[in-house]
């Protein structure tokens, strides 16, 4: 169970870490939605279109990075020995 | 020689408004946006308002006689997080459920620089911003696209373009948004961009 836990914990902090890296290492905000500037070709407005995306942020990071230590803490507690008496 | 006299006296008037003419900002392919941005400490936020509307009446040759206004649907700006966009709606932000327009109507046009169809001019008006109303001047460029409205609206419309840029700075403090949020945290400036284009039919 301990190995378990602590294998998640791994796992959550490089998955998390991966899916950052290849979403673009994005160093702000979380976004659910990203702004395309785009060029109005017969009066050469440029203007943003919006498009839904997410792309993880650091408080992404962040919040992966905490589960992690909480899996890995619990793998650190000790289960209650059971009382052996004897004789 | 009455008679002539008094119809050039009533018609004067009429042949010197029949230059002028009205453009509707309302854009039906949705290019028209307003963009802003204050720096913050992870990252400069951006926003974008599609709900631009409002109506220009120009004479192209007598500029200083611009009048008109431009609104923005406070409801329609966005920034490209979910979490921000709900907290810059809210009460201590821009409060859009009680303020829902952003409006500049202009008062006065000074300092017009003419070059063919585009002009340059300091732009006199009425800014107004969740509720509070400040007189401000801000530079334009205006670009008069004659006969483009019937290829921009693919031959449906005939008439021509106007393309307004402008792009100035406000303090949020000084219309009431948020000013207990430390400026360390949020910039006081927010720098307001817009490029947009109005349609006269004709």
């Amino acid at each position: 169970m301990r190995i378990f836990l602590r294998l998640l914990a791994m796992g959550l902090m490089l998955g998390a870490v991966i899916w950052w890296v290849r979403a673009g290492s994005h160093p702000g905000w979380t976004k659910n939605k990203v702004f395309v500037e785009k060029v109005d070709e017969f009066t050469e407005v440029s203007y943003l279109e919006e498009q839904d995306r997410f792309v993880p942020g650091v408080d992404f990071l962040a919040v992966a990075g905490a589960l992690s230590l909480l899996l890995g803490g619990l793998s650190f507690l000790r289960r209650r020995q059971p009382k052996v008496t004897v004789g | 020689m009455k008679t002539t006299l008094l119809l050039a006296t009533l018609l004067l008037p009429l042949a010197a408004t029949a230059a002028e003419q009205s453009f509707d900002f309302k854009d039906p392919k949705g290019v028209n946006t307003a963009r802003f941005t204050l720096d913050a400490p992870l990252e400069t936020i951006t926003g974008n308002a599609s709900g631009v509307s409002g109506t220009l009446t120009v004479d192209p040759a007598k500029p200083e006689a611009t009048k008109g206004s431009i609104v923005i649907d406070a409801k329609t700006l966005s920034v490209e997080n979910a979490m921000m966009k709900e907290h810059m709606h809210g009460k201590d932000w821009l409060d859009v459920a009680n303020h829902p327009t952003i409006t500049f109507a202009i008062s006065g046009v000074e300092g017009v620089k003419q070059e063919g169809d585009t002009a340059t001019a300091t732009v006199k008006g009425k800014f107004s911003l969740k509720g509070v109303e400040r007189e401000i001047s801000v530079p334009a460029k205006v670009t008069l696209l004659k006969d483009k409205l019937g290829a921009r609206s693919g031959g449906k419309m005939q008439g021509d373009l106007l393309v307004v840029r402008t792009e100035f700075t406000i303090k949020r403090s000084d219309y009431d948004v948020n000013p207990k949020a430390p400026t360390d945290k949020v910039a006081d400036e927010i720098v307001i961009n817009l490029a947009i284009a109005g349609a006269c039919p004709k």
